[in-house]
């Protein structure tokens, strides 16, 4: 099974053989390195820019004013906080003109910790990004709903914003990606780009084909009735595995991957409450203004007295940044021991 | 781009004259084809070779000489350009008097710049998609859209902000411009976001082929931005040079900051100079300088595919905005005043003309301003109107 960012790499390049992707730019994006995470390794159409994100924002937006649609990477989160001014303008472009423009544009970039990478390679974006109106965001957990996303993001015509989660790029996933080689190492010789002089390498694609993950649609990926576990990224599959353990203890928790974080599935979180009474928002951005209070306050204005106890979030410490050292790094953000003791806490507090 | 030239005056003929129902077609009589008038034109050179008459001081703007000269554009062309200016500036000046009359909440807007921005508009390639150019432009920028085909009227339903507004339905500022089928993109407040921006239309034109251009404008204080840098960088990436037609309008003024204060560079365009970008500094007040000037640059820019940057020194007539009292500032020249001197003393446009045309035009807005103000405005439930393209009603 492909890995996330293998997913992603064979999305891209169904997007630039299939859907019109004219560029894939950005930091390190183009030969020979393709990327930090190598997710743009191999890819037709992509290049490196100058070290500037205002430069590649901007680009991106330039391009689907002209109606030439991109891929955008900003290598790390961390660095994409000084464009913040032009994610408002390719948000905004559609409304303030009335509807006139729309800017077909995608940007990408790794999310989270999971990797050491200290105090500015570690950051998240939902609770940022969900606060810019105009775009569509998704967060993948699962190498097929990366590549599902990501090509849901290269066929809407709107600015689609796509948060990898860096912990997860070399997770395998369950299910195989329509047309990839079911061999692991056939395809890692396929699409790897190899070590050394890659003057003269070539990707050899596989005959990927399309396979969309609808946008605004939440999966559920474990069903209980106790608790509602709603998570998206890096944190999903530690909640999914939470879940498992804690049915040796009577606990049953629904778990359900949000995959896009604006306009999010809302009908689904209704469907869930309902049934559970109780329900766990859990991320790892910072707990002040995160995007898991904004759900909770809707589960209070629409939900409470649906209720059976206090809706709760699991979130990152509000500190400055990640601590490098291990202990900082595991204690600054939700682990799978936090992650379960919340669920319990919530499943068995009185009604 | 002749061909498309003459369409554009002719457009701009009707409308201002008998498009709108009220005005009689333009006529200033019978016009010689070229005049002589003696002197030398001036013309510009590289950054380097300044204005005739400029120093390396910094730049006051006291106008320019009142001496005959010798127009080198057709008196037709003339009359088309001094006939865009007066619009465009009736324009501007009803705008002010709207916001003074509670009209409207906020003027911004370009009046000084017209012997730059209508040379400019006019010379440009208009129409949709990459086979014409793409203007990522500034707020003061309604000279540029006029000889395009801009219906005044349109502007004055975007300060009244009224549902009518086609660039923003009411939602923005006036003079924030917006016109898919002529490649302009949505004007914002920000005052120097276009320079990036504008190199996406240029990688897209360069890639596309053909003679396309992009052309940018901002002001000399947004210069400070470290956008205006984006533009010079990746512009002129070795290899990946772009069609980019940057420009520096500048009035030494940012709000209420003298530039000199702030800024140690005294000739703005020979920041490209470092990335060998071809540049040139204009005397952006008169018009036959202004004319030439653009139109060796995008020539230029048209066929070598390789970006140019221009600093034109204008003046701001009325202040930074309505912020800063949107008052006449007498000490700033004034175009308009300067063309029509020359006008007059060539003998193609009398000072009876212009004042006839001045007030065919301030007739022609007040009674446009009339009819805006009877135009609903936006309904509140259409707030989420378009957050994403084609959506309507509040999505979540």
């Amino acid at each position: 099974m492909a890995t996330m960012v293998q997913a992603i790499r064979m999305a891209l390049h169904y997007g630039e053989e299939n859907l019109g992707v004219n560029d894939i730019f950005g930091e390190d994006v183009g030969p020979p390195l393709g990327g930090v995470f190598t997710a743009t390794q191999g890819l037709r159409t992509s290049w490196n820019s100058p070290l500037d994100e205002r430069g590649i924002i901007g680009a991106a937006m330039g391009l689907a004013f002209a109606g030439s649609r991109c891929v955008a990477e900003i290598q790390f989160c961390d660095y994409i906080y000084n464009t913040i001014d032009l994610l408002k303008l390719a948000g905004n472009q559609c409304w303030a003109s009335n509807g006139e423009w729309n800017l077909p544009m995608t940007v990408m970039t790794p999310v989270g910790s999971g990797i050491r990478g200290s105090i500015y390679h570690s950051h998240s974006f939902d609770a940022t990004m969900t606060h810019i109106p105009g775009w569509k965001i998704v967060m993948p957990s699962t190498p097929i709903d990366a590549y599902g996303l990501m090509i849901s993001c290269l066929k809407d015509p709107n600015p689609t914003m796509f948060l990898l989660p860096k912990a997860l790029t070399r997770v395998r996933g369950e299910e195989p990606i329509p047309g990839e080689p079911m061999d692991e190492k056939e395809l890692k010789s396929m699409i790897d780009a190899p070590l050394g002089d890659r003057s003269k390498w070539k990707a050899r694609w596989p005959q990927v084909t399309d396979y969309s993950v609808p946008l605004s649609v939440a999966k559920a990926v474990r069903s209980g009735e106790h608790v509602s576990v709603i998570s998206y990224g890096r944190t999903l599959p530690l909640c999914a595995q939470a879940a498992d353990e804690l049915r040796s203890e009577g606990v049953s928790a629904e778990v359900i991957d949000l995959r896009t974080l604006w306009p999010y599935d809302w009908n689904a979180i209704v469907e869930s409450v309902r049934k559970t009474g109780r329900v766990l928002f859990v991320n790892e951005d910072t707990e002040v203004t995160n995007f898991g209070e904004h759900l909770i306050r809707r589960t209070v204005d629409e939900l409470f007295y649906e209720l059976e106890a206090r809706p709760k979030l699991l979130a990152g410490a509000f500190t400055p940044g990640v601590g490098l050292a291990d202990p900082l790094e595991m204690a600054s953000v939700p682990q799978l021991g936090s992650i379960r003791d919340a669920i319990r806490e919530l499943a068995r507090e009185r009604a | 781009m002749g061909q498309n030239v003459k369409r554009q005056h002719s457009k701009n003929g009707q409308q201002a004259g008998s498009k709108n129902g009220k005005l009689p077609p333009f006529s200033v009589g019978q016009m010689p084809k070229k005049l002589s008038m003696g002197g030398t034109p001036i013309k510009g050179g590289q950054a380097d070779v300044l204005p005739a008459g400029a120093s390396k001081a910094p730049l006051i703007h006291t106008g320019q000489s009142s001496k005959k000269k010798s127009f080198q554009l057709s008196a037709e062309k003339l009359v088309a350009i001094h006939d865009t200016m007066i619009r465009t500036r009736a324009l501007e000046e009803r705008l002010i008097k709207m916001y003074k009359q509670s009209d409207g909440y906020f003027w911004l807007g370009g009046p000084g710049e017209e012997a730059f921005a209508v040379p400019l508009g006019m010379q440009g390639k208009v129409g949709q998609g990459l086979d014409y150019d793409f203007w990522h432009l500034h707020y003061r920028s309604s000279g540029i859209l006029m000889p395009m085909g801009l219906n005044p009227m349109d502007v004055i339903r975007q300060m009244k902000n009224v549902v009518t507004d086609p660039f923003s339905g009411g939602r923005n500022f006036c003079n924030h411009l917006s016109a898919r089928h002529w490649n302009v993109v949505p004007i914002t407040s920000t005052i120097e976001t276009q320079y990036v921006t504008a190199v996406g239309s240029a990688i897209a034109q360069k890639r596309h082929g053909g003679e396309s251009l992009t052309v940018v404008t901002g002001g000399d204080a947004g210069t400070a931005e470290g956008d205006f840098a984006t533009a010079l960088v990746w512009s002129s990436r070795p290899g990946n040079e772009l069609p980019l037609f940057m420009i520096v309008t500048n009035n030494s003024w940012g709000i209420s900051t003298a530039a000199a204060t702030q800024h140690g560079d005294k000739v703005i365009a020979d920041r490209g100079k470092a990335f060998g970008i071809k540049t040139r500094l204009i005397n952006g007040l008169d018009v036959e300088e202004s004319w030439f000037a653009i139109q060796d640059a995008m020539s230029y820019i048209r066929t070598e595919r390789k970006p140019f940057l221009m600093e034109a020194t204008v003046t701001r007539l009325f202040g930074h905005s309505s912020a800063t009292g949107a008052n006449l500032v007498t000490e700033e020249a004034d175009p308009i005043t300067l063309f029509e001197a020359q006008l007059a003393q060539a003998g193609i446009i009398s000072p009876k003309e212009a004042s006839e045309l001045r007030e065919r035009y301030n007739a022609e807005m007040l009674d446009m301003a009339k009819k805006v103000k009877e135009e609903p405005m936006p309904d509140p439930s259409t707030i989420y109107d378009f957050t994403y393209f084609g959506q309507k009603g509040r999505y979540f």
